[in-house]
């Protein structure tokens, strides 16, 4: 049986983006559409709930399989009915639980970061309730605890690890108060949901504020560095950070900029320019930060170096890129927290040990393999992830397709792919260019001067030729959101590829 | 398993751009620029600090390409508050900026608006989107009721909303025809009686407000306008104007010095533009 049906009858149809974009008809307006409706305040203002609350978790169970049996994918729609039958359900559930809920956030790297938390806490000995891979929306997590629960409505887990998109997690919070939370980072992205950074920072401000334990930060970006004024009173704040060597390969969304003077500088051989240039990509050094209880100092082919609570440790880390290898210090720096918070005696060791185990998740650097060989897929969703992308994965002895869609959970704007710089493309050249957008692609890498050898905007009929070409030699896709499921969907097709957690 | 190849038909429609295209994708910039001081154009590029959101600087990559592609050489000057200014100017690009960005340079702006607005009107060319764009105008009163002044160069004023307006746009102008882009602000812009829009918006695109269908203004040799996209990759008939306003202006005449190679990359560059500029007509908004 076809494990990614659910996805696969889908295209644009698939009812998880009839969530996106029922949700998204007011984009303009986060703010009102957000606002959780007045009936679900009174009842949580009292306190109390609708008569048949204890049925809830039997109805949406039942529901849960109906929509199974129908095969109609899509793992939202249980969660969306019972949030609107019986809107306390969320906060009931997760508030019984022992230590309460870590939420994740940010631009980049909540999914991989997620999964790592959950990996760690689990191996420390404690019973974790995570969201599947790219449910991050509330009304996801209500259908996946609708799977988890028992009939009595109780999860049986000790936390709860979440992942939530920035505008949800503001959502999230008014029905339940993370004890910690982890909050990675802002970045240009979906600026036609959010409109401006800022506005995206503000959100995660918001999630700072209801934090009742501990909020861990980023220390190396400004604006999420500064949510460390939102802590209530007794609330801790914790922080993760770089070795001054490493800032270099994370330059700040304030500084995409510097691409452009540096390539002039460079042209022009000129000193004022060069000196312009260097001065304005340096970061502040770590004596102007606050103390970080784990920075990654040093990364090497699969293995890298923490510095956790002043113990340097080395460890194997099957992830791809040195971005993923930063959240990995998030994911430590939380895991900490949390075991020194819980059970107690967190041992810097174990924490290493367990995080070489994490694998990425799906389409962060995931690896199908077909009979022409290995064909990897990255995810890319906004600039600085793409460029963080290109310096992690080196394009020599890989075939390279780029697929760009432009659907609402794409984003519907082309603007970002100018803020990414594809000159490490030129030695390879790029073999395939796809998506909705493929034209659009296609010209930012002509003004790169990279070469494209093909441009096909008919997705799944594109990749099928790429992977099908030059048997042996490994294929890198970069896909946005949409174009991610589809390949999948066309792969799947080829082969036996692993359930997206998205689909069913 | 058994992959059904594409027919040939469909390969052929498909690979627009093909293998001997590669060979003259190679980057020529550095090599066929002929970097004599009589054929230097000074690109001004405002507030590159501040105000780059939205791909922004596409505009500039591609103002920079294609003067390499003609022969000239892009002096690139990047300005910031507190800078010097540059002794030449020929060309001048900005981009929109988050509120922040944009109340951070206000106050430097109004200290080159002399500068800005008489190389305006002496005819450099110009164009400003978005942020920049409104503090061409007289002024941006935000939702909060704050003022910030702008230096006039169109008479235009610009009033904060609630709702952002965002979406893809299309929009036709008597001096360029169809113009493409992306528009997403906050700010409702209004011209005042006499001036120039860029021109007018189609469909559902919004444009200066949302009320009276006009997009961007003019103003001499001046583009403002809410379009990224970005912008000039995907207009090249509004860059080639900038350029060649700006060598006419500095030369006398505009004279493209190019190899075969860089005139068949040019071709290149436009009918990829053609492509993607038909696609962006018919997206969703």
């Amino acid at each position: 049986m076809n494990h990614l049906a659910g996805i696969e009858v889908a295209g644009q149809e698939f009812p998880w983006f009839i969530e996106l974009g029922a949700w998204g008809l007011n984009k303009t307006d986060l703010q009102s559409d957000e606002r959780p409706n007045e009936t679900d305040d009174a009842q949580r203002i009292s306190g109390g709930m609708p008569w048949y609350a204890p049925l809830t978790p039997a109805v949406g169970k039942l529901i849960r399989s109906m929509i199974r049996l129908t095969r109609h994918g899509g793992s939202a729609l249980p969660g969306k009915i019972i949030e609107a039958i019986d809107p306390g359900f969320l906060r009931r559930t997760l508030n019984r639980l022992p230590y309460g809920v870590v939420l994740v956030s940010g631009t980049n790297g909540k999914t991989t970061t997620t999964r790592m938390v959950s990996t760690m806490l689990q191996e420390m000995g404690l019973d974790v309730f995570t969201n599947p891979t790219g449910s991050n929306f509330t009304r996801g997590i209500v259908s996946s605890l609708l799977a988890e629960i028992g009939l009595d409505g109780r999860l049986h887990a000790d936390i709860a690890v979440l992942e939530l998109d920035e505008a949800y997690a503001v959502h999230f919070v008014r029905h339940v108060s993370p004890r910690y939370s982890l909050l990675l980072n802002v970045m240009r992205d979906q600026l036609d949901r959010f409109g401006e950074i800022d506005t995206t920072a503000r959100l995660l401000g918001q999630v700072a504020e209801a934090t009742t334990g501990t909020i861990v930060l980023n220390r190396e970006d400004g604006r999420i560095r500064r949510l460390a004024a939102h802590a209530d009173t007794g609330v801790a704040v914790r922080y993760f950070g770089l070795a001054d060597e490493l800032r270099s390969y994370f330059p700040s969304d304030d500084e995409m900029y510097a691409w452009a003077t540096t390539e002039t500088a460079r042209a022009q051989n000129s000193k004022a320019s060069a000196d312009q240039s260097a001065t304005e990509s340096n970061s502040p050094s770590s004596s102007d930060l606050p103390a970080a209880d784990v920075v990654l100092a040093d990364v090497e082919d699969h293995r890298a170096s923490f510095i956790i609570c002043g113990t340097r440790i080395t460890t194997q880390v099957a992830l791809e890129g040195i971005y993923n290898v930063y959240n990995a210090a998030a994911a430590l720096a939380m895991a900490e927290t949390v075991i020194e918070k819980t059970i107690g005696h967190p041992d810097a060791q174990d924490l290493a040990v367990a995080l070489s185990h994490v694998t990425p998740a799906f389409g962060r650097g995931e690896i199908i393999q077909i009979e022409t060989g290995p064909v990897e897929l990255v995810l890319v969703k906004n600039p600085m992830g793409f460029r963080l992308s290109l310096q992690s994965f080196a394009a020599a002895a890989h075939k390279t397709m780029i697929a760009i869609c432009d659907q609402y959970a794409d984003g519907r704007d082309m603007s970002w792919l100018w803020d990414v710089d594809f000159r490490s493309l030129r030695e390879t050249g790029v073999a395939m260019v796809s998506g909705d957008r493929a034209w659009d692609m296609a010209l930012r890498l002509g003004y790169d001067g990279v070469c494209v050898a093909q441009t096909d905007p008919d997705l799944e009929s594109a990749v099928e030729r790429f992977v099908m070409a030059d048997a042996g030699i490994p294929k890198r896709i970069f896909c946005t959101y949409t174009s991610m499921l589809r390949v999948r969907a066309k792969l799947s097709h080829m082969t036996d590829v692993a359930d997206a957690g998205v689909g069913r | 398993m058994n992959a059904t190849l594409p027919s040939d038909q469909t390969r052929g429609r498909a690979n627009a751009v093909n293998e001997a295209a590669c060979e003259r994708m190679r980057p020529t910039e550095d090599e066929h620029v002929t970097s004599t001081a009589d054929r230097a154009v000074d690109v001004l590029f405002l507030y590159s600090k501040d105000m780059n959101i939205y791909g922004d600087f596409g505009n500039l990559l591609t103002i920079r390409r294609r003067l390499a592609l003609y022969g000239y050489d892009a002096r690139l000057h990047f300005y910031n508050p507190g800078d010097d200014w540059p002794d030449h100017v020929d060309l001048i690009l900005g981009g929109g900026g988050q509120d922040l960005g944009q109340k951070m340079i206000c106050e430097d702006l109004s200290a080159r608006a002399d500068s800005l607005r008489s190389l305006v009107r002496a005819g450099t060319p110009a164009l400003v989107v978005c942020g920049l764009y409104q503090l061409f105008g007289h002024f941006f009163e935000s939702i909060d009721g704050t003022r910030m002044e702008g230096i006039g160069i169109f008479d235009a004023y610009t009033i904060g909303q609630a709702d952002r307006l965002i979406g893809n746009v299309v929009e036709q102008s008597s001096q360029f025809g169809e113009i493409i882009g992306y528009e997403n602000h906050s700010g409702q812009t209004f011209l005042e009686e006499g001036a120039t829009p860029l021109g007018e918006v189609d469909r559902e695109s919004m444009g200066n407000n949302g009320v009276d269908r006009t997009e961007g203004a003019r103003a001499f040799n001046a583009i403002g306008t809410y379009l990224h996209g970005s912008l000039l990759p995907k207009n090249p008939l509004v860059a080639d104007f900038l350029i060649r306003t700006a060598i006419e202006r500095r030369y006398g005449r505009f004279a493209p010095k190019q190899i075969e190679e860089q005139r068949r990359e040019l071709q290149l560059l436009d009918d990829l533009a053609q492509r993607a500029r038909s696609v962006a007509a018919h997206r969703p908004r």
